[in-house]
């Protein structure tokens, strides 16, 4: 391969730029950027970097040294609109082309929007554009905020909201928040945790519209949230969290198959050999994780399988996620499935239904054997569950290509 | 020069965190070798001192980030600064961490 390009400049991408050098690929290297910023860190945007604690200039995933070595040619601020149907000729927005013999896809995920989002205030949280957006609009005193959704963005919006001294509320359509990551018992120890942070939390009502001040629909400001069994809810500001879906609309008219990502075998490689994808838009072995995890792991074996022209290597990582939210720490790795039992193996709750003190550790059992463990606080535990969880998943494996 | 614990207070494998500014993590190797190390990871704010200790590496609990404790290297990423490694002593059985300087400050 001479030329090989990433489409997507964040973590996965640069993390497969990475593994493109360490693994000896020594040709011409184009990495393509729909943002005009370097590399940065996502993570902390609804955390450190909203509550001001972290600014821009910590975000950044490499620096000049790192850059140097990896000798890419950076195109940043142009979007890829599409790949010839061999997968040889990536076109960009701007009409320029580049012919290409290997294609890393890493175009990820954009946030999802609700119907009539014309209104001021509202905002959505994914790139480092929308959160200098809105952690400008933080800073101007006390507003009413209404989150809606209130999986890990909402969960951790709402939080670095209210210790900002905003007046918040969280409004999610299903029973309980995180209900098909953590199941029942667990998704509501986790609830709790919103009350504790002073966080009023709204279950079981979808949003039917937003209001604003202006003379007709999507105009002016917003001024409220009305909710599906009629209540309304005032608001300053809203903040819509419902999830991500995956940016493929460009590889339509390619040799692709697109299906809630881009469809790869277990090894990150799409139908075509020379085309891998990883990160949040990859939909690999059948599953699509939008993990940190997924996009720093991923792009090894991808890289190793673009190189070799075939599927040598497959990529078969417990799921791994955390997040921080009202000063606690929530880590889980593996997959709940309804019906899993769940066992408090440390740990406890407190009185109003949230952790305890000392924090907690749960493990999930299906069939006798333990597939997944969540913990509050407890990490170095939950370290010893994760690695155990592991080496079954490999023991597993390995048990599966006997037979 | 900041006494930490009883040395039969650190079992071997095991590791304390002293709550300096910042905080130092001070491990206890299964051969029995003492390190200590700033306890933040230099990657995102997790503590070390709850990582998984082996040999002389200690994996960060949040993202798996490596460092060497001998040198406060880290040995892949995310992590790509090193953490600052401190001396320790045992005195009338007491470990005690020698801070090292902050960059910048006089030693």
């Amino acid at each position: 391969m001479r030329t090989v390009t990433i489409v997507g400049a964040s973590l996965a991408g640069l993390y497969a730029a990475r593994e493109l050098r360490a693994q000896g690929y020594d040709g011409r290297l184009v990495i393509v950027g729909e943002e005009p910023h370097r590399p940065y860190d996502r993570p902390p945007l609804s955390k450190d970097f909203l509550t001001g604690r972290a600014d821009e200039n910590q975000l950044a995933l490499t620096d000049a040294e790192e850059t140097a070595g990896l000798d890419a040619e950076w195109l940043l601020g142009v979007r890829a609109r599409g790949l010839d149907p061999r997968g040889r000729t990536v076109l960009l927005g701007d009409g320029r082309t580049v012919s290409t013999d290997g294609v890393v896809i890493a175009t990820g995920a954009t946030a999802r929007r609700l119907p009539g989002e014309g209104y001021a205030g509202v905002h959505t949280l994914r790139t480092l554009d929308d959160a200098r957006a809105l952690r400008a609009a933080l800073t101007g005193g006390p507003r009413r905020i209404v989150v809606i959704g209130g999986g890990f963005i909402g969960a951790e919006t709402a939080s670095s909201c209210a210790r900002l001294g905003h007046a918040v509320t969280v409004v999610e359509a299903a029973p309980l928040p995180l209900l098909p990551q953590l199941g029942p018992q667990m998704a509501a120890v986790c609830a709790a945790l919103h009350r504790r942070g002073g966080v009023e939390l709204v279950t079981g009502t979808g949003v039917s519209a937003l209001t604003g001040t202006g003379t007709s629909t999507g105009t002016g400001a917003v001024a409220g949230v009305d909710l599906a069994d009629g209540r309304r809810l005032p608001a300053d500001l809203v903040i819509v969290g419902i999830g991500a879906r995956p940016n493929t609309a460009w590889l339509v008219g390619s040799a692709l198959t697109l299906h809630d990502g881009v469809l790869c075998d277990d090894g990150c490689v799409t139908a075509l050999p020379q085309v891998v994808a990883v990160g949040d838009v990859a939909r690999t072995g059948g599953i699509r994780a939008e993990h940190w995890t997924s996009a720093t792991e991923q792009p090894r074996v991808a890289v190793t399988n673009l190189l070799a022209g075939r599927t040598l290597a497959t990529a078969r990582a417990v799921p791994y996620f955390w997040s921080d939210q009202y000063g606690s720490r929530i880590q889980f790795a593996g997959r709940y499935r309804d019906g899993d039992t769940v066992h408090l193996t440390e740990g406890g709750m407190a009185d109003d239904g949230g952790p305890g003190e000392a924090g907690l550790l749960a493990r999930y059992e299906r069939d006798g054997r333990t597939v997944a463990v969540l913990s509050v606080d407890r990490p170095r535990a939950f370290m010893r569950f994760r690695r155990a969880l592991q080496r079954g998943d490999r023991q597993g494996a390995e048990e599966e290509a006997v037979l | 020069m900041i006494p930490v614990c009883r040395l039969e207070d650190l079992p071997e494998g095991e590791s304390v965190r002293v709550e300096t500014t910042p905080p130092v993590a001070v491990f206890r190797t299964e051969g029995g070798a003492l390190y200590a190390i700033d306890d933040t990871c230099t990657h995102q704010d997790a503590s070390l001192s709850e990582g998984w200790l082996e040999g002389c590496l200690v994996e960060c609990p949040l993202h798996a980030a490596s460092f060497d404790l001998r040198t406060g290297e880290p040995t892949c990423l995310p992590a790509r600064r090193p953490v600052r490694t401190h001396r320790v002593t045992v005195q009338d059985g007491v470990i005690h961490v020698h801070l090292t300087a902050e960059e910048g400050t006089a030693a």
